[in-house]
């Protein structure tokens, strides 16, 4: 079971997520303490440890749309939480699959902060409302960079086997 | 079945006769692009390769470009630690293509992409920022990707695991009146497609608007089209962008244009006639909350932008000076000019747009992303409104989340200028 601890709409940007002006912070063990940077509660509450790892943040449409940066993915990883959202944004999506940053899609979602969700592969049942939601499976492609434990150690795989065939 | 422009390039890139929407290929890249944030694709790099016993070496120095735009000269030691330490690896891994901190060769990647002839028609050009999408302006597929993709992409050589787009064919009619342009299209499709009406989606454009606009303008509509959620926009190249490709960037080899088939499938086709556009508005705090100007009130304006890699071209400038010339920036407003480039920032120079502009009350910065981020160099007050021709308005944008962001076109922007309110360069500023 896992609990809703932050609710946001529609649209919400990279800018949002991780801001500008936090970006020559790189490092994935230096990025999550900008995220969210401007929502001072819940950084805080996060920088606190006040979030329990594996907590769900629950999204409307179109969520991390934006820059391309890996920070947005990689600040959020840190926490352990896992992304419920109606949709994403391509890049998002692809940097959270490739830094191991649980991304569900489940258009019809409906949940607020406090719900407790049962995320099953197929579907999401808010136990809070007792409703059901269907989950939409990412693509295989993705999938194969999920099971080899993100794109890094996809990518070793791939060079080893390149490696091997000279 | 025939194919789309961005099926015929994945396909010759992927080694396959041809592919359609929705197959998954592996295609090889051609121009792999980074800014900045090389420095975290380095650190990527060099873990893809630890434990493996070989040497991190990239799978082809002469394909990747780095430009330093996003904070020039550096805003802190932090950025200057990551600039000289891309630097260094430039050095070690043969890696030439790196456009430094300089008068003479730098400024914003999505300008030295197509001013340097790197990005040819018919190639498949990542780079890590979004933005990337404006390459399609030369009729090539450039998308997007994040600093551990581009760190496979070193490796190999390749994207992994692409997906087909899906394609949606823009049809666009009509002649831009005076003052309208690329921008106010960009933005008016935007505002009908919404921001991810185009969500994991080429936009490919066609239509006598199109085909009559050179490549600066077309350089603008592929720069937004990630605004509507596209994974890219493209041009098909033309003659226009031959002969840019030519005069412009000094290309000497022969240039085969990719064109779509007659018989190529498309999701939908959307059509715009531009005949009777207005300069059109993006309000915050999203890039689809778009107005045409004559719906957006009397708003006041506190800092104007002029620039980015959307519109810090010539042409840009060029309407800018025009306008302001022998004139003066409302008091209490500021107008900030990044040229997009070094070689802009020299031409406008000669041009004397450069005087006519700072002359009128105007601050001209060097070339570089500037303010767009709110990184450096321009960062909005509380319940400060900016008026900027970049290309995102999200909340905290510019640096301050307690502010607002407009963006517009280059002629708006300016006559705007002249009020400290968002103006009708058609009939106001004057």
């Amino acid at each position: 079971m896992a609990k809703v601890v932050y609710k946001v709409k529609d649209d919400v940007s990279t800018d949002t997520i991780y801001p500008g002006r936090f970006m020559a912070t790189v490092l994935p063990t230096e990025t999550p303490k900008f995220a969210f940077a401007d929502d001072a509660e819940f950084n805080g509450k996060l920088q606190k440890k006040e979030i329990a790892s594996g907590s769900v943040i629950v999204a409307g449409k179109n969520f991390g749309c934006g820059s391309s940066r890996e920070q947005a993915a990689s600040c959020l990883r840190g926490y352990d939480l896992t992304i419920l959202a109606q949709s994403f944004a391509r890049i998002f999506l692809q940097n959270s699959v490739n830094l191991g940053l649980p991304t569900i899609t489940v258009p019809d979602l409906q949940a607020g902060t406090g719900d407790d969700l049962d995320i099953l592969p197929d579907k999401v049942v808010n136990t809070s409302t007792g409703k059901e939601y269907k989950v939409t499976p990412l693509p295989p492609a993705r999938q194969a960079i999920i099971d080899a434990g993100g794109l890094i150690a996809y990518t070793r795989k791939r060079l080893r086997e390149k490696a091997g065939k000279k | 079945m025939g194919m789309t422009v961005v099926e015929k390039i994945l396909a010759r890139a992927s080694g396959k006769a041809s592919v359609r929407a929705g197959d998954v290929v592996e295609p090889a890249v051609d121009v792999a692009m980074s800014h900045e944030n090389a420095a975290l694709v380095i650190n990527q790099f060099q873990e893809v390769f630890q434990g493996t016993g070989l040497q991190p070496v990239v799978w082809a120095p002469g394909k990747i470009v780095i430009i330093f735009d996003h904070r020039v000269p550096a805003e802190s030691s932090k950025t200057a630690t990551n600039q000289k330490k891309i630097r260094e690896f430039c050095a070690r891994q043969n890696i030439v293509h790196l456009h430094d901190i300089r008068g003479d060769e730098g400024g914003i990647c999505h300008q030295i992409l197509p001013e340097y002839g790197y990005v040819r028609p018919g190639q498949v050009v990542v780079g890590t920022d979004s933005h990337t999408t404006s390459h399609g302006a030369m009729g090539a597929f450039a998308f997007g990707i994040g600093a551990t993709e581009m760190a496979g992409v070193w490796t190999l050589g390749v994207v992994f695991n692409v997906e087909v787009p899906g394609t949606i064919k823009v049809v666009v009619k009509g002649e831009f009146q005076k003052l309208v342009g690329p921008k106010d299209l960009i933005l008016h499709l935007i505002g009908r497609l919404t921001a991810e009406g185009a969500s994991f989606k080429v936009l490919e454009f066609h239509g006598p608007a199109i085909e009559a606009m050179p490549v600066s303008g077309r350089l603008v509509i592929a720069n937004m089209s990630v605004e509507a959620g596209a994974t890219s926009g493209i041009v098909p190249a033309d003659e226009v962008t031959l002969r840019y490709l030519q005069k412009e960037a000094k290309v000497k080899d022969t240039i085969v244009p990719v064109k779509p088939d007659r018989t190529a499938v498309y999701d939908r086709v959307v059509e715009v006639n531009v005949s009777d556009l207005e300069p059109q508005i993006a309000c915050p705090h999203t890039v689809d909350n778009v107005k045409p100007i004559s719906q957006v009130g009397p708003k006041k304006v506190q800092q104007i932008v002029i620039g980015s890699c959307t519109n810090g071209r010539m042409d840009d400038l060029a309407v800018a000076a025009r306008i302001l010339k022998g004139r003066k920036v409302a008091r209490g407003t500021r107008l900030i000019v990044f040229p997009a480039s070094a070689r802009i920032y020299r031409q406008a120079l000669a041009k004397g747009y450069l005087a006519e502009l700072a002359a009128a009350g105007a601050v001209i910065m060097n070339p570089g992303c500037g303010c767009c981020l709110g990184v450096h160099q321009g960062a909005l007050g509380d319940g400060e409104a900016a008026l900027a021709t970049t290309n995102r308005n999200f909340k905290g944008r510019m640096g301050n989340p307690n502010s607002e962001v407009y963006l517009c076109s280059p002629a708006v922007a300016a006559a705007s200028a002249l009020t400290g309110t968002i103006t009708d360069p058609r009939t106001g500023g004057k």
